[in-house]
């Protein structure tokens, strides 16, 4: 759009879209499905807009924005609980990049309880 | 008292044959707020085991959004048993008290142990937050068909 083509005279600071927990001034906003025990701590929301260009960086502006979630999924050193699963349009993280996993615009990431009995 | 529509129950104990001698798990689904179960999703078991069970992560995943779009919410969990009686596991107890399984989830089991079905449901006592393993945290509630 022409609307974004932007000189340096029209403005005399970059424009900073985002977060400030993500350095890059572009990045990527995804959709992030919620298993159910953890939407009343996202006001109720089933999914939420986050914006991240790893599943790392995803979860810190998802945690950023709802601080109870963070305890639930990550461990103390910052990585992924076993009891948690995490999808990048249907491919579990674990078989790709795992926390590093890159994520595209338009993609749908999905947190889900890992349930097994016996 | 968990009330469950005949069709899904009749999906439950035919998924629980399809599979046996392995454990089939599956999740169940109904009016958000309600005990009330009108669709059953079969998962595959990714443990593929007699013995334990281990709800594909896709599978579930699917169930969910399919569960989603037709305006249920996921209220439980079904799995066998194929060589015991419909009652929790240690194992059974362990899961269900895991922080993101919702601790107002149905846990329906079916056993086969005895050649004809024999299928229970349990749900988390209110008090069991701290339970240790092997005292009681979960009771079984009463399970009733419904057209």
């Amino acid at each position: 759009m022409s609307e974004l083509t932007v000189t340096e005279s029209t403005f005399s600071e970059p424009a900073t879209v985002g977060t400030d927990s993500v350095p890059s001034a572009v990045q990527n906003i995804v959709t992030v499905r919620l298993p159910t025990v953890l939407r009343p701590q996202a006001g109720g929301q089933a999914s939420v807009e986050v914006g991240g260009s790893t599943v790392r960086e995803l979860l810190a502006n998802l945690v950023a924005a709802h601080p109870g979630i963070g305890v639930n999924i990550l461990d103390e050193g910052g990585e992924l609980r076993k009891f948690v699963n995490i999808y990048v349009d249907d491919e579990d993280v674990r078989f790709l990049d795992k926390l590093d996993t890159q994520v595209d615009p338009g993609v749908e990431v999905a947190i889900l309880p890992a349930v097994a009995g016996g | 008292m968990l009330r469950m529509a005949r069709q899904a129950w009749l999906e439950m104990l035919a998924e629980s044959w399809r599979t046996y001698p392995e454990e089939a798990c599956g999740l169940v689904a109904g009016p958000t707020g309600a005990n009330h179960v009108t669709r059953f999703f079969p998962v595959r078991n990714a443990a593929k085991s007699s013995r334990v069970f281990e709800l594909d992560g896709m599978g579930f995943m699917k169930a969910e959004r399919t569960a989603d779009d037709a305006g249920l919410e996921v209220i439980g969990v079904m799995h066998s048993h194929t060589h015991t009686a419909a009652y929790p596991s240690p194992t059974d107890l362990a899961e269900a008290m895991k922080p993101l399984v919702p601790p107002s989830w149905h846990w329906v089991i079916v056993s086969l142990a005895w050649g004809f079905p024999e299928v229970r449901s349990f749900a988390l006592e209110p008090s069991s937050d701290h339970f240790e393993l092997g005292v009681s945290g979960i009771a079984e509630e009463r399970l009733l068909l419904v057209n």
